[in-house]
């Protein structure tokens, strides 16, 4: 039986670098999974997508995230990137995961949707706990590629090198 | 293959192989709609079953609606559920018991979001499908996003676990919009089987 569940790529930092992307992604799957461990080169970092280069405002996102004391929910709209985390790690080491959902990518009918949990369980001043988003690319595009970028309020950081970027395909009968 | 199980635990299935997650059946709703979504004879091959989907409704109002679920057919007061949610603003837990169904909670999109392709998304697991030792669980992470809000309502993200008080192993799934209205054109359900070792 033909697999259902593959890795189409891997990336790993070898050194520091502001983003990571992957292109040529063929139509062959149903879903896209997309998992990352990574760290930043800033104190907090924050993990944003694209999806075909496209930087125009057609992002925004719902969020629900826990801290260990409370939790609480927010939004982004007409944002020129889409939010994939809260956090990909801090203090210049890796201490978070993320496993992130983007289904049916590769139709030309509906807008493409992921959604996707974050943990983060440093236990430090930064720890900043657990998360879950839904995000919207309103865009019937297929999705051929996507870029992933640290920032922290508008300004870009470094992935630190060992941080890890895999996508898998999913297939539907 | 990755570390990474299928059902997104780290550790689960160390050496997955081709074969070990397998597509069962999809289902993509064509033009006019469907009020519901049904996989039957699901046969009892795997150890795990997950369905993937991508849903919208022609809801009059509101930018999302929910997604109720049964086993085998069976509708009676069997059910239990509870969500953690977050609307953009506000997070909130909410729970039934003695229900007729089991719930996702908004992962439907609808005609009143940010135009015509939008939808919701969902990931749900059900474990131990086949086992006739125990009752049955479940677990979805879904969400909707609408950019903004409809009627002052925003996107929701939701994590949903679920419980059916029956023994018996399932063998259908029946998927309905919520509030009564039809699923509409290029929703897309996938059922997918995970074996064990």
């Amino acid at each position: 039986m033909a697999a259902t569940y593959e890795p189409i790529a891997t990336t790993t930092l070898g050194s520091a670098q502001a983003s990571v992307s992957f292109t040529g992604i063929s139509g062959s799957f149903t879903d896209l999974v997309l998992i990352i461990s990574a760290g930043s080169a800033n104190t907090i970092g924050f993990n944003y997508v694209r999806f075909n280069s496209d930087s125009g405002t057609n992002y925004s996102a719902t969020s629900l995230s826990g801290d260990g004391s409370s939790a609480t929910s927010q939004r982004s709209s007409n944002s020129n990137k889409g939010w994939l985390g809260y956090w990909t790690g801090i203090e210049n080491t890796i201490k978070t995961m993320s496993i992130t959902h983007i289904q049916n990518y590769s139709n030309s009918t509906t807008y493409k949707s992921w959604i996707t949990r974050n943990n983060n369980a440093n236990g430090s001043t930064y720890s900043l706990g657990t998360e879950a988003a839904v995000g919207l690319w309103r865009s019937t595009s297929a999705i051929t590629s996507m870029t992933i970028y640290n920032q922290t309020s508008g300004t870009d950081y470094n992935f630190i090198a060992g941080s890890t970027f895999t996508l898998y395909g999913i297939a539907s009968a | 293959m990755s570390p990474l199980s299928p059902l997104g635990i780290y550790g689960f299935a160390p050496t997955a192989a081709a074969g070990d997650f397998e597509s069962i059946a999809t289902v993509t709703v064509g033009s006019g709609g469907s009020s519901s979504v049904e996989f039957t004879s699901i046969a009892a091959d795997w150890t795990h079953l997950q369905v993937r989907f991508i849903a919208r409704a022609n809801r009059a109002t509101y930018g999302a609606d929910a997604v109720k679920f049964t086993f085998n057919s069976d509708t009676g007061s069997n059910y239990a559920f509870h969500c953690l949610k977050g609307d953009g603003s506000t997070a909130a837990a909410e729970s039934g018991t003695s229900e007729t169904s089991s719930r996702i909670k908004d992962c439907v999109g609808t005609n009143n979001g940010p135009g015509a392709g939008n939808v919701g998304v969902s990931v749900l697991d059900i474990l131990d499908y086949k086992n006739t030792n125990k009752y049955k669980t479940t677990r979805a992470l879904a969400g909707v996003d609408i950019n903004g809000t409809v009627a002052g309502f925003g996107g929701v993200v939701s994590l949903n676990s679920g419980l059916w008080m029956s023994t018996s192993a399932i063998t259908s799934i029946k998927f309905e919009v919520y509030t009564g209205i039809n699923f509409e054109q290029y929703s897309h359900f996938a059922l997918y089987g995970i074996k064990g070792a």
